[in-house]
């Protein structure tokens, strides 16, 4: 042990500490709101376990989460704050839905088209504000930020014009023909073989990360940008690369949500998947391979919350403060500093005591 | 064509720019204070949403205007420290903190509007107030100029009070030095005992303040509601300008006005037969086009200093 197995430890009990926190906030503001607490807290915290279909739920829900996960991991690790995964994701389900809906292929050939226009939308999307950035130096935050806003009227008018079906109140598309859609893995579930794809995604994820250049030079480039361009690294091109994989992932889930969940577009506005993955990506300190538990927490308490929305007189967006408390304390740096701080002095002087001793 | 030239030569049209304005203004001066002291208050948005949330309740409880204006403003204030705590004093990434307390506004404000009203999109079953129109006596007597600068909401007028007020902070007085000061160099400042985290501090509950005022007239004088993210990405526009307007005053409220200009431009053009998608999609648009065309200036800019000091040297 030395001290920057201290530091890693440290950044592991922090995370689980910041959760532990974010969830006692959220029981207390339960407890405060709620006419009947032990009720509401049975359902959020118990509730996605009670029946299988409920676990399912988490399940499924977690796949759009990893894709987006994924997504923001790969960008923020190479320190570009593009928060496009949102829009990207919203106008690829939207063009994935015209492709659904309008296009006759057979099965096979449909769903590979499908995923490949989610995808390509994705990339187009990711790549505006890092091509903005790189061309001009705009700041990629503000302009993703707006972005999205413009994806959302983007996708609303692709459905719109395209595919709207009037028959109903609300903003829906037509059906997608039956051709368009991932085959089912557990009957009685809506469990898709979208999960097959984001494991295979979650490893090769993380195979790029820590056993390729690429990786190398992502993580490299993320801590040190100066360095990385001293060592001879091609730092634009690296940076462009990780928004195309970034936009790539989040377009192909997208795409994959739309024909493994859903057979018609019903959105009714920005699905959050993209700020969402921000916060699993936070949670995984930018590391894949722990992408995946970080998104079934997130999917697990937001089912929990569901439940407890439709069973208690506690509202669903309990979770917004869940979520926001839990990115405050991981990514604060003195939290629980002291006690880190401690232990490695500890650990210092006990070293120091037995090279004395021999 | 002869239609759009109708609109924008009426003085309706400009009378609703410095109405469209008036959010972003209160934003752009508080992003632009929070820059200079070398913090991006991402937040803006988020805080203006609570204190949009917190006018409409206190007005509504209390029946008077001014405490809904004066409870928005408290909000903006205990949220703007919420955020400068986590940052500043808990060392925490800027940026990521600033979306986590967007976040936290976006669902919390629905979570206390549901409790407070049942109903999670709009707050019309408050019978919350709105501030004042004012009439400007004389002023509003001249023609033209009356119709486009009279009977406006007074934080409309508050807000260009809030350009005059962050211009004299800024450039006039010794705490506007100190944010500067630490802004421009960190180590200098602390040198000569100027505490880098206390001024940035005050630089942010400044911003919670504007940001405050701005989230006041959201719901208590743009409209006379609270909706769910009625904020819409203004205190982003106010982020963008502040970066268009180069760290001035003048700048950043010029900057404004153009955003607000497509943004009048963009209701209006509602009128006509375009797509409303592509109309609402305006304002973000220009936001992306400012950041550009700014970013493209900026670099010629540089250009031309590196030519001229090569020529000077040859």
């Amino acid at each position: 042990m030395n001290s920057k197995t201290i530091e890693k430890r440290f950044d592991v009990i922090r995370t689980i500490l910041a959760v532990i926190i974010a969830l006692l906030i959220a029981l207390v503001v339960i407890i405060i709101v709620s006419d009947d607490p032990m009720n509401a807290l049975y359902n959020f915290l118990i509730g996605p376990i009670t029946n299988a279909r409920r676990f399912a739920n988490v399940i499924e829900l977690s796949i759009p989460l990893m894709f987006c996960g994924l997504a923001v991991s790969i960008m923020f690790a190479a320190d570009q704050s593009n928060m496009a995964s949102e829009g990207a994701f919203y106008v690829s389900c939207a063009v994935t839905s015209v492709i659904a809906v309008l296009w006759e292929l057979p099965a096979f050939l449909h769903v590979i088209v499908c995923l490949a226009a989610g995808t390509i939308t994705g990339i187009i999307i990711m790549c505006i504000p890092a091509v903005l950035k790189a061309k001009w130096q705009a700041n990629e935050l503000v302009s993703s930020l707006m972005l999205n806003y413009i994806c959302l009227y983007m996708g609303n008018y692709i459905i719109r014009t395209r595919v709207l079906d009037t028959s109903l109140g609300i903003t829906t598309s037509l059906v997608f023909k039956e051709t368009a859609s991932l085959p089912n893995l557990i009957p009685g579930t809506r469990l898709h073989l979208g999960l097959v794809f984001v494991i295979l995604a979650v490893i090769l994820c993380y195979i790029m990360m820590y056993h390729t250049g690429l990786g190398y030079a992502i993580r490299t480039i993320g801590q040190n940008k100066n360095f990385a361009k001293y060592a001879g690294m091609g730092v634009g091109g690296v940076v462009l690369l990780t928004q195309v994989m970034g936009g790539a992932l989040a377009g192909f889930g997208g795409a994959t949500e739309m024909i493994g969940m859903y057979n018609r577009f019903q959105y009714q506005g920005l699905p959050q998947y993209g700020f969402d993955g921000m916060l699993i990506a936070i949670m995984a300190k930018y590391n894949p391979a722990l992408v995946p538990v970080a998104a079934i927490f997130l999917a697990y308490i937001r089912t929990g919350a569901d439940i407890m929305n439709r069973t208690s007189d506690v509202p669903y967006e309990i979770i917004s403060v869940i979520q926001s408390a839990i990115i405050m304390l991981v990514v604060a740096k003195m939290f629980l500093n002291n006690l880190k701080h401690k232990q490695i002095v500890k650990y210092s002087k006990m070293q120091m005591e037995k090279k004395e001793a021999s | 064509m002869k239609q759009i030239f109708n609109i924008i030569f009426s003085t309706q049209f400009f009378y609703s720019i410095l109405r469209i304005s008036t959010p972003i203004m209160f934003a752009s001066m508080g992003a632009l204070i929070t820059s200079r002291a070398g913090v991006i208050n991402i937040g803006l948005e988020g805080i203006m949403l609570f204190a949009a949330l917190s006018g409409v309740i206190f007005s509504a409880a209390s029946g008077s205007a001014w405490v809904g204006f004066l409870g928005a403003v408290v909000t903006g204030v205990l949220i703007a420290i919420l955020m400068s705590y986590v940052a500043l004093v808990l060392k925490s990434h800027i940026t990521l903190t600033g979306i986590a307390i967007n976040m936290f506004a976006s669902g919390c404000t629905v979570f206390i509007l549901y409790l407070v009203t049942g109903d999670k999109g709009i707050s019309s079953s408050l019978a919350s107030k709105v501030m004042p129109s004012v009439e400007l006596p004389l002023i509003n007597k001249i023609p033209i100029i009356g119709e486009i600068f009279s009977g406006h909401n007074i934080l409309t007028y508050l807000s260009f009070l809030g350009v005059l007020f962050t211009y004299i902070l800024l450039n006039k007085t010794v705490v506007g030095l100190r944010i500067r000061a630490v802004g421009e160099n960190e180590q200098a400042a602390l040198s000569v005992g100027a505490k880098p985290v206390k001024y940035q501090f005050i630089a942010m509950l400044i911003s919670g303040v504007l940001a405050g005022m701005g989230g006041a007239y959201m719901s208590m004088g743009y409209v006379s509601w609270f909706s769910r993210d009625m904020v819409a990405g203004r205190g982003f526009i106010a982020l963008a300008a502040q970066q268009l307007g180069q760290g001035t005053t003048l700048g950043t409220m010029s900057a404004t006005l153009v955003f607000g200009t497509a943004d009048a431009l963009a209701n209006n053009l509602q009128a006509l037969q375009m797509p409303s998608e592509f109309v609402q999609s305006i304002p973000y648009v220009t936001t992306i086009v400012g950041l550009v065309v700014f970013s493209i200036a900026k670099q010629r800019k540089e250009l031309k200093r590196i030519r001229e000091n090569n020529s000077k040297t040859a």
